[in-house]
């Protein structure tokens, strides 16, 4: 049996006073794309947000229970800017940096310390390919990444992620903003990204989780309501009620 | 008779009673902001020119490179510009740095508790207390309780404290300005909050903080109480054309206190030396808020989002 990627136990986590998610545990295999569906405010980016601890800026949240990548405790990590550079983030709105599209991808690497311009540039290249943006900007690296249309700057946001080669990558609802074109095509680059990367795909279109994901979440009010794989979900017969009528939009 | 309803005087596109009465609110409304404008102005332009034309005649390369002579009646005002010059100098020198870093802290690290917030209110309190308590507290600390003594050292000192609350303000909220997602995005990447900052929000809040600072200059330049009581003098001498005549522990003349002395001590001066002395006062601040303006316009026209 594979020795799960990230395994999550019992987590809980509260804003001040109020508990937003309620104790959930579940694994993520390697090399798997596992989609999270559920409606708005149920948690999915405050999920996300606790495995890269990037929760840790947010006043007043406390996270507890325990989240394992390769079996190791993501709270007892001394070094969490290594573990950020290990779980890749894309938030749901693009952000290109006030930099050059060049210097938006080669950002995380300098501040790794990579130096060596060849390699910075092997990189860049390596990177906004995999993302499917360099045939579109590779004459004008050195434009502002801010003035890219909205879909391109959410590429460039995938390149920047990749940038720091991670071995998880956390997208939350990528393409709330952009055109389906687009949509499409980071869809396809995330298939042949999920050769080498394990990938946490957050969706509010449910239909995206059934034709990437192998395995479907589906996350409720902080807690979860079925998890298993995306076919079961999407079947006629889920296991609780709540997922067919969610997932058939009939969810009230 | 039987007109059809179509045949009224033809009527601008869109135009019905309703948007009539707004073009005209529009108008009346246009003519109460000009009328604004021109009390703030020709206020201005009145007093400029006045002081333009009361002393003018006075002003020479002469005028500003030589020491007063004769009780202060005759001469120039070297040793008082330059004595300007050095105590804005100095006094930026401490409280722009340390302006700005305190800012950066406040606004990037500090967590929010009872400590910072205390620490916001008193940076917003001491940005309004008057200048003449800053003087006093710095006649007691500096002066007298560090025996630094009447100098420029003190003085600058002084003013400093009274700039610092300013930068501080003023710098926070060009921190401020610049949007949080760009943060999040770099933290997201692994940078540290130090990477951040200096990679992400000091090169795009650049330009706020530097006119921020830019405007304490000739907030500096103009304050008389704070530097009478710490390290101005009445008359002094100076080596003339050299920019280090001054030491940091003498005492300085300076425009703004020999404006005063001028004005009030001396009698039989010469009317237009007033108006002279004013005059470069004047012009100087002038300057340094162009200066600022300039610098603004520069770095907006760069504007990465
Ligand atoms: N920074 C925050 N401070 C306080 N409450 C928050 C914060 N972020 C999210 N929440 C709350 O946590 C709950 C889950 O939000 P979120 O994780 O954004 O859900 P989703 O991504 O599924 O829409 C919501 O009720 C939301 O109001
Ligand atoms: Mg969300």
């Amino acid at each position: 049996m594979v020795k799960p990627k990230v395994q999550v136990e019992n987590l809980r986590l509260s804003y001040g006073p109020r508990e937003v998610i309620h104790g959930i545990s579940f694994d993520i295999e390697p090399n798997e794309i596992l989609g999270i569906i559920g409606p708005a405010q149920s948690g999915k980016t405050s999920l996300l947000r606790c495995i890269n601890r990037t929760i840790e800026f947010t006043v007043g949240a406390k996270p507890s229970g325990t989240i394992r990548v390769d079996g190791e405790d993501i709270s007892e990590m001394r070094n969490v800017y290594e573990l950020r550079r290990r779980v890749g983030m894309v938030a749901p709105l693009p952000v290109g940096l006030p930099l050059s599209i060049y210097d938006n991808v080669a950002f995380a690497p300098r501040a790794a310390g990579m130096k060596k311009k060849g390699e910075l540039d092997t990189l860049v290249e390596k990177c906004l390919t995999q993302s499917a943006l360099w045939d579109e900007v590779k004459d004008r690296l050195d434009s502002l990444g801010t003035k890219l249309s909205g879909g391109q700057q959410q590429r460039l946001t995938i390149a920047r992620a990749l940038s720091h080669s991670p071995e998880i990558l956390c997208l939350d609802e990528f393409s709330i903003a952009i055109d389906p074109v687009t949509t499409m095509r980071i869809e396809d680059v995330l298939k042949v990204l999920k050769k080498e990367v394990t990938i946490i795909l957050v969706t509010n279109l449910v239909q995206q989780a059934r034709r990437l994901a192998a395995r479907t979440m589906f996350l409720w009010n902080g807690e979860i309501i079925e998890l298993g794989p995306t076919e079961q979900l999407f079947g006629d017969k889920p296991k609780d009620k709540r997922t067919y009528d969610y997932v058939n939009g009939i969810f009230g | 008779m039987n007109m059809p309803a179509d045949a009224q005087p033809v009527a601008q596109f869109g135009e019905t009673p309703f948007t009539r009465k707004k073009q005209r609110s529009e108008k009346i409304a246009r003519a109460i902001f000009a009328v604004m404008v021109a009390c703030i102005v020709i206020p201005l332009i009145v007093i400029i020119g006045y002081l333009v034309k009361e002393g003018y005649s006075l002003i020479s390369w002469k005028f500003l490179t030589t020491n007063p002579t004769h009780g202060m009646r005759e001469g120039g005002i070297w040793s008082a510009l330059l004595g300007t010059f050095w105590l804005v100098g100095v006094s930026l020198c401490i409280s722009a740095p340390i302006g700005v870093l305190a800012a950066v802290y406040l606004n990037e690290y500090a967590k929010d508790n009872w400590f910072t917030r205390v620490v916001n209110l008193a940076v917003v309190n001491l940005a309004g207390v008057p200048s003449i308590v800053h003087a006093l507290f710095g006649l007691g600390a500096f002066v007298l309780f560090a025996h630094m003594g009447r100098s420029i050292l003190a003085a600058s000192l002084t003013l400093a404290i009274m700039t610092m609350p300013v930068i501080i303000a003023s710098t926070k909220e060009a921190l401020a300005a610049v949007p949080r997602q760009f943060r999040e995005a770099c933290w997201n990447v692994g940078a540290t909050k130090w990477q951040t900052i200096w990679r992400i929000v000091l090169p795009n809040s650049i330009s706020g903080i530097l006119t921020g600072v830019i405007l304490q200059v000739s907030r500096t330049a103009g304050e008389t109480a704070p530097i009478m009581f710490t390290g101005a003098v009445f008359y002094r001498r100076i080596e003339e054309g050299n920019l280090f005549a001054y030491n940091i522990t003498d005492q300085c003349m300076a425009l703004s206190t020999h404006l005063f002395a001028v004005k009030t001590q001396v009698t039989n001066a010469p009317e237009a030396l007033s108006f002279a002395i004013a005059l470069v006062l004047l012009g100087l601040v002038v300057f340094v808020n162009l200066t600022a303006i300039l610098i603004r316009s520069w770095l907006r026209g760069r504007k990465k989002w």
